[in-house]
């Protein structure tokens, strides 16, 4: 199973993850949204980087409550709340965002 | 949200250790306990995490584990705080015989000594060593 972006051929598993996290681009989240027809605005690219950035420094996917409490503390309350965040990606930040980032599944996200 | 120790007000919160022993590479044991602290971090209990023996190396500063095509999941330590872990333990007598010191260390840590570490287990609801 693969996303093809730009004549590149890019794997997933069977719910859509990158299998190499390191294949992912910019225009491989456009590819994976437009999978999950979810169209990105600024909000969501937010969203997107500052979950890059926390797995860049800690090695994982944050479970939902870190990933409010973290957006919260970067960005204030009005971003960082599960409402905003499931406006945003309707199935979930961890089943939708951390996928669209290119990030595995949060820990102890079953 | 943090888990603070209460132990009179809430009989249904357990005092959970997880203790580490083993290097962190070599072996799946010191990435899969991190794994299981953090999921435990969800259910709100009262966790405790102590490194001794060569399980101190788990939290050694400076690792380049990509040498054996592994993640450097020590970064991920650093993340516990923000999952609220915040009582973290190294045995004074495993951190000084590999000659290490607190600098050495990834993460803050509340070092103590192996008898005291003994009362505290005793203190546990559960202990978890691997």
């Amino acid at each position: 199973m693969s996303y093809q972006v730009g004549g590149k051929t890019v794997e997933h598993d069977e719910e859509g993850y990158l299998v190499d996290i390191g294949q992912w681009s910019e225009d491989v989240a456009v590819m994976i949204a437009e999978a999950e027809k979810l169209p990105l605005s600024s909000e969501h690219w937010e969203v997107i980087h500052f979950l890059r950035e926390y797995y860049t420094e800690y090695q994982i996917a944050p479970a939902i409550r870190v990933l409010t409490k973290a957006l919260t503390k970067k960005m204030g309350e009005a971003k960082g709340n599960n409402k905003y965040l499931y406006e945003l990606f309707p199935y979930g930040p961890a089943k939708q965002a951390c996928k669209i980032a290119g990030l595995p599944k949060p820990t102890g996200c079953v | 949200m943090s888990v603070e120790s209460d132990n009179s007000a809430e009989p249904k919160v357990k005092r959970f250790m997880y203790v580490n022993r083993k290097a962190p590479h070599g072996t799946v044991y010191a990435l899969e306990v991190l794994e299981m602290v953090l999921i435990s971090a969800m259910f709100e209990q009262d966790v405790h995490l102590t490194f001794l023996d060569d399980g101190v190396f788990q939290i050694k500063k400076g690792q380049n584990p990509s040498v054996l095509e592994m993640k450097d999941f020590s970064k991920t330590y650093r993340a516990l705080d923000g999952y609220g872990i915040e009582k973290v333990f190294v045995e004074k007598e495993s951190m000084e015989e590999r000659g290490l010191s607190q600098d050495d260390l990834i993460i803050p840590v509340e070092i103590i000594g192996r008898e005291e570490l003994g009362a505290l287990m005793e203190s546990m609801d559960v202990v978890l060593s691997a």
